[in-house]
């Protein structure tokens, strides 16, 4: 084992594609529980889709900016932010599993917090994109 | 709302199978706004090979979604396994391929 493979990440995305270790660590918990954060993992996975779905729709139907590669800047921060969303949904819907399989508190997260504020500040951004080219025609 | 009275077993199902429903929804949509972009100026073949992927990475999440609704339909709770982290590349592929479309 390669010392970049023992690095946390690598563990992580092993734990990801290894269900031995969320499936038989602990005991298993109230089923319903398990629902739950089942429901959880997939309302961040539309979350994600949601995010991607947006970077595509400007990509189609905003028409080119007066400023040079705006459009593309968007696209792709949405694409990248989507992709985010859903890597960062596997990796707390198993945290989770194994908080709750081991009788310790959820995994606490500024995930969200860090979202809110990325996705304000684009549309912050944005809207003075907009707005300078608006008085500047 | 009454305290303390734990919600009938199969409402949770039921909510469970609703979420995966909405998920593959979710999923549909960002594919047709993948082919619409694939196609929206003169397709390039290397943006034409991104959608047909896109559409692949969208089948193999209705196949996992559909035979998890069946099998919650069924009565089991057993867990996801691997399926999350699955799911999760799908999605991460959606995106790649989306950015290849695009550019």
């Amino acid at each position: 084992m390669s010392p970049l493979l023992n690095h946390d990440v690598f563990r992580a995305i092993r734990q990801w594609f290894d269900p031995t270790d969320v499936d038989e660590v602990g005991t298993a918990p109230d089923y319903r529980f398990s629902l739950a954060n089942e429901r959880t993992f997939l309302a961040w996975l539309r979350t994600g889709l949601a995010l991607i779905g947006g970077g595509l729709a400007v990509a189609a139907f905003v028409p080119p900016q007066r400023w040079p590669h705006v459009r593309e800047v968007i696209t792709i921060s949405l694409l990248l932010l989507g992709a985010a969303v859903a890597l960062r949904a596997v990796d707390h819907w198993a945290r989770c599993e194994r908080a709750m399989r081991l009788g310790r508190p959820l995994p606490r997260s500024r995930f969200p917090a860090v979202l809110a504020l990325v996705i304000g500040a684009g549309a912050v951004a944005l809207l003075v994109v907009v707005l300078v080219s608006g008085l500047r025609t | 709302m009454s305290t303390g009275d734990p919600q009938p077993a199969g409402l949770q199902a039921e909510r469970t199978r609703l979420s995966w429903r909405r998920t593959t929804l979710a999923a549909t949509t960002v594919a047709l706004l993948a082919a619409a972009a694939a196609i929206v100026d003169r397709p390039t073949p290397h943006g034409v090979a991104a959608a047909a992927l896109i559409a692949l990475a969208w089948l193999a999440i209705l196949v996992i979604a559909q035979r998890r609704i069946d099998a919650l339909g069924r009565g089991v709770t057993a867990t996801l396994g691997r399926w999350p982290a699955v799911l999760a590349m799908l999605v991460t592929a959606y995106a790649v391929l989306s950015a290849v479309l695009i550019i």
